[in-house]
């Protein structure tokens, strides 16, 4: 399994990341907290620690922990508009339930 | 499932605690709102991808109001009801805009308090609060495309607004419901926005012409603060005028004699277009049809550049002055920074150009470049960026002291002090056996208490007898870091005292904007109608999916097909609903999903307590 992107969020890493114009990639990470247990962490990656999985998609180095990867193995990252809102979501499989906004989950 | 942005490291929010922070530009004729996603400043659309908000307000006789393109589209049906141009007026007393004022189409009412008011059809309103409605709307679309509420807010304000002007901004966003960070002066703005504050130390200049106005800053960037060095600019000299020198072009070639109102209208939408096509290309066909019209002709951008030549050089004039206000010489200009859509002129970069000895800085779009310098600072005053101490400090424009006898200025804080800061000085009494001294707070460069802007008065009482001059009272200015002033006065030897936070002659006493925040209860009741529904929607999707889960597990062995089916219909419904807008349509079908439920949940409980039961004897339950 590995973690991909869509064209979308591919396109959007980019610019962003470009525009940041430091850093060695995107991190996705899983974190406790929220109101049905886990929450998505998504951050510009300055570094690459030891315990790091490293996976290339479209150009785009995605970073995600050892520990995370457990929770999100599979997940697409997708770009997306819901009216004027408009941002990352993971297509995340191992998710069984999420709380109402969606914000955390639960596998 | 929510929306998400990229975060700096370290710096994800826990879910629901998104610091959402935006820039507003609130301009005299048009309002903008940006703000930082996934590290990058954008401005954010309406609905219909309009960035540019118009800062019209129509207020309608059925007490409704219309912001933006909705209201300008009734300007000319409906003048007196239609408010624009607002911020000429914001911090003015009726003195101030007397001359001004008989411009405007609005009727002024002075005998309702300090503030002027302007009468519409829904009553009269305040400067303050035709803004307010604008910055209302900015945050209702902020508040849209961020998918939660905004934490505070940065506004853009000119460089020469005086504390007056200052205060009646920041009501104005209070009146809005937001919280606003900092203001921060429109050049300081756009030059951060290009980053200049991470640029070498040196003095830059903002070369700002918009529809309507025109303002050139002179600015000082040193140890990470910018300091205004001089401003600039002509507030009544901007596009509209290129339009009109084109226009008035086109009827003389046309031989139009006398056009009536549609006519000139449309020639004024065909010079505009002319006027924007020349950006790009080097001849433009001008077409007149209609309205009783009919004439084709060609402008090229040489007889463009000879028509507007001559405003140009009314915009060259406030920059050598204010060149010569800041004491320094084109040559020692770092960086040009262009703002104002005006300023997609070839002819206009190329005039600014060779005035200041270098390429005008034009990579930003100019309608925009202030709003995301805004947005840069809002976010890193909402704590989403690891430096934070990259702050940018902000300096008082005019300076600030009291009336010292024979009416003259005796100033206490002076111009381009970065604040926060506090200052102290020592005044004496007059006359023999004086008890009392009035203390009249003032602003400006003027040396004459006629000539300086007149902020506040109070009076210290209580003063033990003495002769002239050996009181020793001390009177403290201190300015918190939104520019906002407070002044105390001390008599030292018994210490008697008096302050004051300045409650500017023209701006709006505490009163004033309680009243007026009573007034806007319809607005509240908005505000809380849009939080109702917010919390409908989130507990509707929270019970569709708990049932949803519910069902796929007992859902067949407890439910016959046609109690199914029904629970499924109205999930179906509910789902719909969910998505719209009515927060009791989505209440109602959820207390009726609940009954429709309640005998499946009862089912549910029984044959989980069955489970736990079965196989057990009765005495292990009785012993516990």
């Amino acid at each position: 399994m590995a973690i991909t992107l869509s064209e979308a969020a591919a396109i959007r890493v980019k610019s962003f990341l470009a525009n940041r114009g430091k850093g060695v990639g995107l991190r996705l990470a899983v974190k406790t907290s929220g109101c049905s247990g886990l929450a998505y962490v998504l951050e510009f990656a300055d570094a690459i620690a030891a315990d790091d999985v490293v996976f290339k998609d479209q150009d785009v180095t995605i970073i995600v922990d050892a520990k995370s990867l457990v929770y999100l193995d599979g997940t697409q990252l997708d770009y997306g508009k819901e009216g004027l809102n408009e941002g990352f979501k993971f297509n995340n499989p191992n998710v069984k339930d999420t709380c109402g906004c969606g914000e955390s989950f639960t596998v | 499932m929510a929306l998400l942005q990229i975060s700096e490291p370290g710096r994800s929010a826990a879910p629901h605690q998104h610091s959402l922070a935006a820039g507003i530009d609130l301009g005299t004729t048009n309002s903008l709102v940006a703000s930082v996603r996934s590290g990058k400043a954008d401005t954010l659309a309406d609905a219909d991808g309009r960035h540019l908000l118009p800062s019209v307000v129509h207020y309608g006789a059925d007490g409704g109001v219309l912001v933006g393109e909705a209201a300008m589209a009734l300007q000319v049906s409906d003048p007196l009801n239609t408010i624009s141009s607002v911020k000429r007026l914001m911090g003015r007393g009726l003195a101030d805009i007397g001359a001004a004022g008989a411009r405007l189409p609005y009727e002024f009412r002075g005998d309702l308090g300090a503030v002027p008011r302007l009468q519409t059809a829904a009553g009269p309103v305040t400067a303050v609060e035709v803004s307010a409605q604008i910055l209302r709307s900015l945050k209702l679309r902020a508040e849209a495309a961020l998918g939660g509420e905004l934490r505070g807010v940065v506004i853009t304000v000119p460089a020469y607004f005086d504390d007056a002007q200052r205060q009646a901004t920041k009501d104005a966003a209070r009146l809005a419901g937001l919280q606003v960070y900092r203001l921060l002066n429109e050049p300081t703005a756009a030059a951060v926005a290009y980053g200049l504050d991470h640029a070498a130390e040196g003095v830059y200049a903002v070369y700002d012409l918009g529809g309507g106005t025109f303002d050139i800053s002179i600015l000082r960037l040193h140890h990470g603060v910018f300091e205004v060095l001089a401003t600039a600019g002509d507030s009544a000299l901007g596009g509209d005028d290129f339009d009109h020198a084109i226009a008035t072009w086109i009827q003389e070639q046309a031989a139009i004699a006398a056009p009536d109102r549609a006519q000139l209208r449309r020639l004024l939408q065909v010079a505009r277009a002319a006027k924007e096509a020349l950006s790009t290309v080097e001849q433009t066909a001008i077409i007149l049809r209609d309205v009783g019209l009919d004439w084709r002709g060609t402008l090229s951008r040489s007889q463009l550049n000879s028509l507007v030549d001559p405003l140009l050089q009314k915009t060259l004039q406030p920059c050598r002055r204010a060149l010569r206000d800041a004491g320094i010489d084109p040559a020692q200009i770092r960086d040009v920074v262009m703002v104002g859509g005006s300023t997609r002129m070839p002819r206009v970069r190329e005039k600014v150009g060779e005035f200041f000895q270098r390429p005008p800085l034009v990579d930003i779009d100019p309608d925009r470049v202030v709003a995301l310098g805004a947005a840069v600072q809002a976010d890193v005053l909402a704590g989403n960026k690891p430096d934070a101490e990259m702050l940018l400090l902000d300096v008082i424009p005019l300076s600030l002291g009291i009336e010292t006898m024979g009416g003259l200025v005796e100033k206490v804080i002076p111009r381009n002090t970065t604040i926060p800061v506090a200052r102290a000085q020592e005044f004496t009494t007059f006359k023999d056996g004086q008890t009392a001294m009035a203390i009249h707070v003032v602003q400006g460069e003027r040396e004459l208490v006629t000539d300086v802007r007149s902020l506040a008065r109070f009076e210290l009482q209580g003063i033990p007898p003495m002769v002239a001059g050996a009181a020793r009272i001390r009177v403290t200015f201190q300015v918190d870091a939104d520019g906002l002033l407070s002044v105390s006065a001390r008599e030292e030897s018994r210490g008697v005292q008096a302050s004051i936070q300045i409650k500017p002659s023209y701006g709006l006493t505490d009163d004033e904007v309680a009243r007026m925040l009573t007034d806007s209860m319809t607005h509240a009741r908005e505000d809380v109608g849009a939080r109702l529904l917010r919390e409908q929607q989130v507990a509707a999707e929270q019970a569709l999916a708990a049932l949803d889960s519910a069902l796929r597990e007992d859902g067949s062995a407890l439910l016959s097909d046609a109690e199914r089916g029904e629970i499924e219909q109205q999930m179906a419904l509910l789902t719909r609903l969910r998505q719209g807008a009515d927060g009791d349509a989505i209440k109602r079908e959820m207390l009726r999903l609940e009954e429709l439920t309640r005998e499946f949940a009862a089912r549910r409980m029984d044959a989980g307590i069955q489970k736990a039961l079965q196989g057990r004897k009765l005495d292990e339950f009785s012993k516990k």
